[in-house]
């Protein structure tokens, strides 16, 4: 099993016809995400290999079925690509790009929550159900099919712990990468909920990092509402205080949202932390005792 | 983005944001010019850095003569000032912001940004005016207000007069609140601000409302639609490195360490930084080449790390969106071009890994490759030791 997505998800990638866009719907047809159309104003009707591209959103959903949709615009035309896609009427909004202003995002939130739309991002690499399903930019080669949720703020760290759990033969059901801004589509509480739900998901590694109180509510809600095994990674123990470290939600203000404070209160929720990111993989492994 | 006091206030006064007259002034000379404009017979004269804590720092000095503004701004242009939050190290005064005493009755506090947690605007307002909010927050919580604004619909009239109330502000004082607040917020929202922060906002003795100091953040995000703001930016408050990675679309923060370090991705990069500390090491920088990273910005990065002068280099890349191979290319054109003399460890993992790896194997420079990041910490942080 998995969560969001699944073999029979429709995909559309709004934006396909930039570098990136047209680079990551090649790569998800490689693996096997049944993306059925590309939308990139102006150059519709054109085909990027077997993709057929629409002028608009509306106009894809209808001819194609999607329900699905993965959006590379440029951060500047973000809001408008969002609002489209709900108004298209898709289930699923999975936006990578990274950049975008965080009023847009306090603009568009409230429509896509009204619409019950699940959005997942922005700034982020999208989420993956091995052998199944690919939305985003994460590297297939890293996953495996299994029974580990993972779900993350990060990209590239969230490739390492994959990386590392699969090494040690524990294969994952979804791997979600929520995004590093400080408004995100979808929260920590959200996806934990899904995977507890997931009769496919046997444990959650969770990775958060500095800024915020995601991980915080992440905690309280493991105690009071999972019975699977959840253990986590806090990257940005070493950020000075007051800096954006990276990405816009990245940053410890006035004390608060620091790596040792949520570590304290993941541990005295129960939640098992790993104490460097290169024991990720193995504290899940010790958590379920293989 | 920051932006001086002097700066923020002329952001604000056009949206009815009530601030001192003032004027902004390089020398001594123009700073008593600045102040012959102004109706005296108080005047006040402000170091312009992008720093709080100036008035305990001796950068805020008030004067009673034409005179005394040339020697307080005489004295205060080219002395660095160090208050807490400048460090020992101190900020060079450039500028300094002459404005008009006020007699001053009360001095309160207001601020808006962003609340995460709930997903908007939170208006925090205090009758501790001139004190850190934060210490406001960790001794005397119930001394802050707070409103929590819709963005959807903006800030309400019920809420400027909760404010009043809890700061106790009526009459024509309360009226003015309203045309302040209301200003403000516009401010944040028309210019994508990240915070406005007014420490003191003061009632004078007439009860007219005053921003006294006045201070904003921007989205760096939301600068493309903003080039007024970003001609605002003062380029001589940054570190040089960080400006030159910034021009080249990096995000890099320079640290006290020694062990420089290239990593795509913030988490891994702050993930390198942890693990390169937990095994003894000390990280010399943050440095994140992004997802679209070309050749050239690599290059770019490994000069501005070089430029540090670290001990040991640590390139840690798992490639998404970004090809291990491209970066491979950028790391052999930047140590051959720039004449490599400390020890590089390099950890390749992910998209087109073993080309990548294949890359730095046949440009015959003397690298040290490693599998894990367990492995390459470790490394890294011997070689900074020179074992």
């Amino acid at each position: 099993m998995s969560i969001f997505i699944d073999e029979n998800t429709r995909v559309l990638v709004q934006g396909i016809t930039g570098t990136a866009g047209a680079f990551h719907a090649r790569q998800m047809v490689a693996y096997g995400t049944r993306v059925v159309g590309g939308v990139t104003p102006g150059k519709g009707g054109t085909r990027l290999d077997d993709i057929p591209i629409f002028e608009g959103v509306r106009e894809a959903v209808r001819e194609t079925g999607a329900d699905a949709t993965c959006i590379f615009v440029p951060a500047p035309f973000c809001k408008d690509a969002i609002l489209e896609a709900v108004d298209a009427g898709v289930r699923l909004i999975v936006c990578i790009t990274e950049g975008m202003p965080v009023l847009d995002m306090l603009a568009v939130k409230p429509v896509v929550d009204r619409a019950g739309i699940r959005m997942i991002g922005p700034n982020c690499p999208g989420l993956i159900s091995p052998g199944k399903c690919k939305i985003g930019i994460l590297p297939a080669s890293v996953h495996r099919p299994g029974t580990i949720g993972v779900v993350s703020r990060s990209g590239t760290l969230t490739y390492e712990a994959v990386a590392q759990l699969t090494e040690l033969g524990l294969g994952q059901s979804t791997a979600v990468g929520i995004g590093g801004d400080p408004v995100a589509g979808t929260s920590f509480v959200e996806v934990l909920e899904a995977f507890e739900a997931d009769p496919g998901t046997e444990g959650v590694v969770l990775i958060g990092e500095i800024g915020g109180q995601a991980e915080e509510k992440a905690a309280a809600f493991v105690r009071e509402h999972m019975t699977k095994p959840v253990v986590a990674f806090i990257a940005g123990r070493t950020a000075p205080p007051g800096r954006r470290m990276g990405h816009a939600g990245a940053i410890v203000s006035g004390g608060s949202g620091t790596a040792e404070g949520k570590i304290q209160v993941l541990r005295d929720h129960g939640i098992e932390v790993a104490d460097t990111p290169a024991d990720i993989g193995a504290t899940m492994a010790r958590r379920l005792g293989r | 983005m920051k932006i001086h006091e002097y700066q923020a206030k002329a952001v604000l006064g056009p949206f009815g944001v009530a601030v001192p007259r003032g004027g902004i002034a390089t020398t001594p000379e123009e700073a008593v010019e600045v102040a012959r404009g102004l109706p005296g017979p108080v005047f006040v004269v402000k170091a312009q850095i992008h720093a709080g804590g100036r008035g305990k720092g001796g950068g805020v000095k008030v004067c009673r003569s034409l005179e005394e503004v040339r020697e307080k701004a005489a004295a205060m242009i080219g002395m660095t000032l160090r208050t807490v939050q400048t460090g020992p190290e101190g900020r060079l005064v450039r500028k300094v912001y002459v404005e008009e005493g006020l007699e001053i009755a009360r001095e309160l506090y207001v601020a808006m940004l962003l609340d995460r947690e709930t997903r908007r605007i939170v208006l925090m307002a205090s009758t501790e005016g001139g004190m850190e909010i934060e210490e406001v927050a960790a001794h005397t919580p119930e001394k802050i207000l707070r409103e929590s604004i819709d963005f959807s619909v903006g800030i309400q009239p019920f809420q400027v007069r909760n404010v009043c109330r809890g700061l106790g502000l009526t009459g024509a004082t309360a009226q003015q609140a309203r045309t302040f607040l209301e200003g403000m917020y516009r401010a944040f929202v028309d210019k994508d601000a990240s915070l406005v922060e007014i420490n003191p906002l003061v009632v004078t003795r007439g009860g007219d409302l005053l921003a006294l100091d006045a201070k904003m953040g921007f989205d760096d995000n939301a600068l493309f639609r903003h080039p007024d703001i970003v001609a605002l930016r003062d380029l001589d408050e940054e570190e040089p490195l960080e400006v030159r990675a910034t021009d080249h679309g990096l995000s890099y923060i320079k640290l006290d360490g020694d062990i420089g370090n290239l990593v795509n991705g913030a988490g891994l990069a702050m993930a390198t930084m942890d693990i390169i500390k937990y095994f003894g090491g000390e990280p010399a920088n943050f440095l994140d080449v992004g997802g679209s990273a070309d050749k050239a910005r690599v290059k770019a990065a490994f000069e501005i790390i070089l430029a540090d002068r670290p001990k040991a280099i640590l390139v840690n890349i798992f490639g998404g969106i970004m090809k291990c191979d491209i970066i491979a290319e950028g790391v052999v054109a930047a140590a051959r071009e720039v004449g490599l003399d400390v020890p590089l460890v390099v950890r390749l993992q992910g998209t087109n890994r073993d080309l990548g790896r294949e890359i730095l194997r046949q440009s015959g420079l003397a690298i040290i490759p490693v599998e894990t990041m367990r492995e390459a910490a470790e490394a890294v942080v011997r070689a900074s030791r020179g074992e």
